[in-house]
């Protein structure tokens, strides 16, 4: 099937993102704060971020928001009433600047909130995003994409993919998806034609660090090794990694109670807190900190590809570059691969 | 609207029952009669019960899906939830989301005895299971059950204990850790799987079902291997920290599989697949 | 750092510590903690200006105490932070060797923590011109003002708790927000939520933070968190005139002298 190809002008995309806002759409960006880049709502162009390999957080945020209410609750005399989240507030959201790594990443996100049963306040907010994904002319030693099946100029999770075809140059746009033509469609005099638009050699290139199925059939046998725990000694527990991760969605419910009325919230856990696992009787199947390290890994390479056919891992390396203690997965999976069981 | 799965379906207490110290069991009907109607589960099926306000806690339902009209569930007041729960009196309005995890196959079991072990506060995830089957007495030989509890004060379901004991078609065994006794204890005393052993029943054509602490299933395990039941026909049920109850939150998460969606419900076969994270 | 590379070697080949904790290359520009347990590890091991990290986290952590004595590369606020420790009983000079590692990058080998103590207590805990300066502007702002602050400064925090693993003072195994019954602190990481977590912490913190900056290093989105920290101890200096950790273990918050001030008390 033939992509839909346009050129963009340089240009233009301050042009597009002002239309998008006037049309009411609320655009989620990269926007530096202390020196860090997370994506939030962005009020102008100028606001988002340039000339960065990787931004802080991943877009999670958008379809899963770190934290959410999931109903509301009033406490009468004799009677409950509980009101569900109401699909209705969510905005239509442009979610601009969304790297390769992590619109694949929605893919994951999306498996794991409906495999089985579906997850509707997850995918409503899905379905009112447009991912716009910018494609990498630039990685880091920390980027390891195409050892996980994608690759810095991966169409899959985008619905429009801008690449800059030079360091000024103006963008190749795909247009992927029927979200993307309605884009399109809303600011068609900025899509032009794009006969000579090339895209391979504005990307970057990413070799391949290390055999993704090559470590799933080698994690099969490798869970009582001793590596584990050599590995994550200076491991310190938090959830850095977790949460900056675009496929990490473990999570916790909580009830905040304000008098006769309050609600229930879902916000982000970690497998990696020492209390995930612990039972109220007080036993921990995951004592210590090798054990649920051990779990990041198994999970991610090994249980997900098997139960919900997908890696839990878009080599976007953001992991690596948050931890505190330089626990670089990228490291440890070559590692994995070439330690003998 | 049920198309949100976090939304629990609002439920009256009807009943409160004291069981043991500590433990109490609820019997729930649907606010929404239509609810009532439509609702349907099978045994060994938990779900998530909440004191809104405070949070939801798992149990199992520990009723028999051939008893229409109400579920009922057992706990034991240990944590946050179940405090709150316990604080409830008949009248009060909880939420209930489920019914969770995979079931005991019972259609497998026509036609077997059935060997049910149980101690303590896992009484209730076997009632469910119990009732089930002998609701359905015919398609099934010899049933025993064997209960133990640390002390006569702590068996859970005393009424029932009675009834099931004045049953023929069921043999009774119920004993309590030596030193638990009353002074007008008839049953046994000693720990549970010591008195398997003992009464040790025949493994030949029998399924045998077992839910208890971690240190009586432990050592009843072996017992029940010595006595020739195969690895396929033992079933537990295990207990994980869970939260939403259907395979998204990642707590219960064990290997490849995922306690509230591959279990509760598993067989020492799978059990021993799993690696020793539960 | 060829002396303490021999020592170390020395250190574990003799057995008199089981594992030593120091600094190796990371990835990129970074070091991290190195955990030597053989003695051709010793190569791996580093010193130069930008091993900060604070390695006293560390000595507290099950896995490693399990490994039997250990030796630790100690800068001063690594000092500091031990001879805190052992003021609250989780160390001492049995499981715990201290090569420390002065100002000018020479390794001094210390036979005991009260020879760590009488070191580090020639350095006044100051806080640096660029922070003061901060706190100063903090000082100056209306409540109103300052609260806006904290609540956009905050806004970002998503209760990852990197700021709590890297702080050696953090160690207890069920944290305040651990607790359901009550929920002191709200889980999810709103405003409330945010803003409660992290001035519990400074709050936990009074006397026996010594500035280390490990909290604000660790934190992934670089929220100026430390600042809170910096308050409480420009506050002890003020009221209490300062603090300085101390085998002697007068903690600040928790010793009633009777020339205290009373002049709050109404």
């Amino acid at each position: 099937m033939n992509i839909d190809k346009r050129l963009v002008r340089k240009d233009s995309l301050e042009k597009l993102f002002d239309i998008l806002k006037q049309n009411s759409k609320t655009i989620f960006a990269p926007v530096t704060k202390n020196g860090k880049i997370s994506f939030d709502v962005a009020e102008s162009y100028k606001a988002i971020a340039t000339d960065y390999i990787q931004t802080t957080q991943s877009s999670k945020n958008v379809a899963f928001p770190r934290t959410e209410k999931i109903l509301d609750y009033t406490k009468g005399k004799n009677s409950i009433s509980v009101k569900p989240f109401d699909y209705q507030s969510i905005p239509e959201t442009i979610i601009w600047g969304v790297r390769p790594c992590d619109a694949m990443g929605t893919g994951e996100l999306s498996a794991i909130f409906n495999w089985d049963s579906k997850d509707e306040i997850f995918n409503n907010r899905l379905s009112r995003t447009t991912v716009f994904g910018f494609s990498c002319s630039k990685a880091d030693e920390s980027c390891f994409c195409t050892s996980v099946g994608g690759n810095p100029g991966n169409t899959v999770g985008s619905d429009i993919l801008f690449t800059q075809m030079g360091e000024n140059g103006d963008y190749l746009a795909e247009i992927l998806t029927e979200k993307g033509s309605a884009i399109v469609t809303l600011a068609a005099g900025l899509f032009g034609k794009a006969d000579k638009a090339e895209k391979e050699k504005y990307i970057a290139d990413v070799p391949v660090k290390f055999d993704q199925n090559g470590i799933r059939n080698k994690l099969e046998k490798f869970f009582e090794s001793e590596h584990w725990v050599e590995q994550s000694l200076r491991c310190i527990g938090c959830g850095a990694c977790a949460y900056v991760c675009p496929t990490c969605a473990c999570f916790d419910i909580q009830d905040e109670s304000h008098g006769k009325s309050g609600s229930r919230v879902r916000c982000w856990d970690s497998c990696g807190f020492s209390l995930f696992t612990l039972h109220t009787s007080g036993h921990n199947p995951r004592e210590v900190q090798s054990q649920r390290w051990r779990q990041r890994i198994m999970h991610k390479f090994s249980y997900m590809p098997e139960r919900l056919s997908v890696y839990g891992c878009t080599g976007c390396g953001r992991c690596s570059r948050a931890c505190p203690v330089d626990m670089n997965i990228l490291e440890h999976l070559i590692s994995i691969q070439e330690v003998s069981i | 609207m049920m198309d949100n799965i976090y939304m629990p379906w609002l439920m009256r207490i009807e009943k409160v029952t004291y069981e043991a110290p500590g433990v109490k069991t609820f019997m729930l009907k649907f606010i929404n009669e239509e609810d009532q109607n439509k609702f349907t589960f099978k045994a060994g099926q938990f779900g998530e019960y909440s004191v809104y306000g405070v949070g939801e806690s798992t149990f199992c339902i520990a009723s028999s899906p051939t008893r229409k009209g109400y579920i009922e569930c057992t706990f034991r007041q240990t944590g946050k939830v179940t405090n709150a729960l316990s604080g409830c009196e008949e009248g009060s309005i909880i939420g209930f989301r489920g019914p969770y995890g995979n079931i005991f196959p019972i259609d497998e079991w026509k036609g077997k005895n059935l060997l049910f072990i149980a101690g303590g506060i896992a009484l209730p995830p076997m009632r469910c299971v119990i009732w089930n089957t002998l609701d359905l007495r015919n398609n099934f030989k010899d049933v025993t059950i064997i209960y133990g509890a640390r002390t006569v004060k702590d068996l859970v379901y005393k009424h029932e204990l009675q009834e099931w004991e004045r049953r023929r078609d069921v043999k009774l065994i119920t004993t309590v850790d030596p030193g638990g006794e009353s002074p007008d204890w008839k049953g046994e005393i000693g720990f549970v799987p010591t008195i398997v052993e003992k009464v040790a029943p025949s493994s030949a054509n029998t399924i045998a079902i077992i839910c208890g602490p971690p240190v009586m299933i432990k050592y009843t395990f072996p017992v029940l291997a010595k006595l020739g039941f195969t690895d396929e026909s033992i079933y537990t049920t295990l207990e994980n920290r869970m939260k939403c109850g259907f395979g998204k939150c990642g707590r219960c998460n064990v290997g490849k599989v995922y306690v509230c969606k591959d279990g509760p419900v598993f067989t020492l076969a799978q059990l021993k697949q799993l690696p020793d994270e539960y | 750092m060829d002396e303490l590379k021999t020592r170390v070697k020395e250190l574990i080949e003799s057995g008199i510590v089981n594992v030593v904790i120091g600094y190796e290359q990371g990835t990129g520009n970074k070091t991290r903690a190195l955990f030597v347990e053989k003695p051709e590890d010793t190569s791996k091991l580093i010193f130069d200006s930008r091993c900060i990290m604070n390695l006293a986290t560390y000595i507290t952590k099950q896995e490693i105490r399990e490994k039997g004595r250990i030796g630790i590369v100690a800068t001063i606020p690594v000092m500091r932070s031990i001879i805190q420790l052992a003021s609250e009983f989780q160390v001492s000079d049995k499981n715990l060797l201290v090569l420390g590692i002065t100002p000018e990058s020479k390794m001094i080998e210390f036979k005991n923590l009260v020879e760590v103590e009488t070191y580090i207590h020639q350095f006044r805990i100051e806080i640096d011109a660029r922070n003061k300066e901060m706190l100063e502007k903090l000082g100056k702002m209306t409540p109103a003002e300052r609260w806006k602050f904290w609540i956009d400064e905050l806004a970002p925090c998503f209760k990852c708790y990197a700021c709590r693993a890297a702080c050696p003072m953090c160690y207890c195994h069920r944290c305040t927000v651990d607790f359901n019954q009550p929920q002191w602190i709200p889980v999810p990481s709103h405003e409330i939520g945010n803003l409660e977590w992290h001035i519990m912490r400074a709050v936990h913190l009074i006397g026996r933070c010594i500035d280390c900056d490990a909290c604000a290093n660790a934190c992934p989105l670089a929220i100026p968190l430390n600042l809170l920290n910096k308050r409480m101890l420009e506050d002890a200096k003020v009221h209490f005139g300062g603090y300085q950790p101390s085998l002697k273990g007068e903690h600040l918050m928790s010793t009633f002298k009777p020339d205290d001030k009373e002049n709050f008390i109404h």
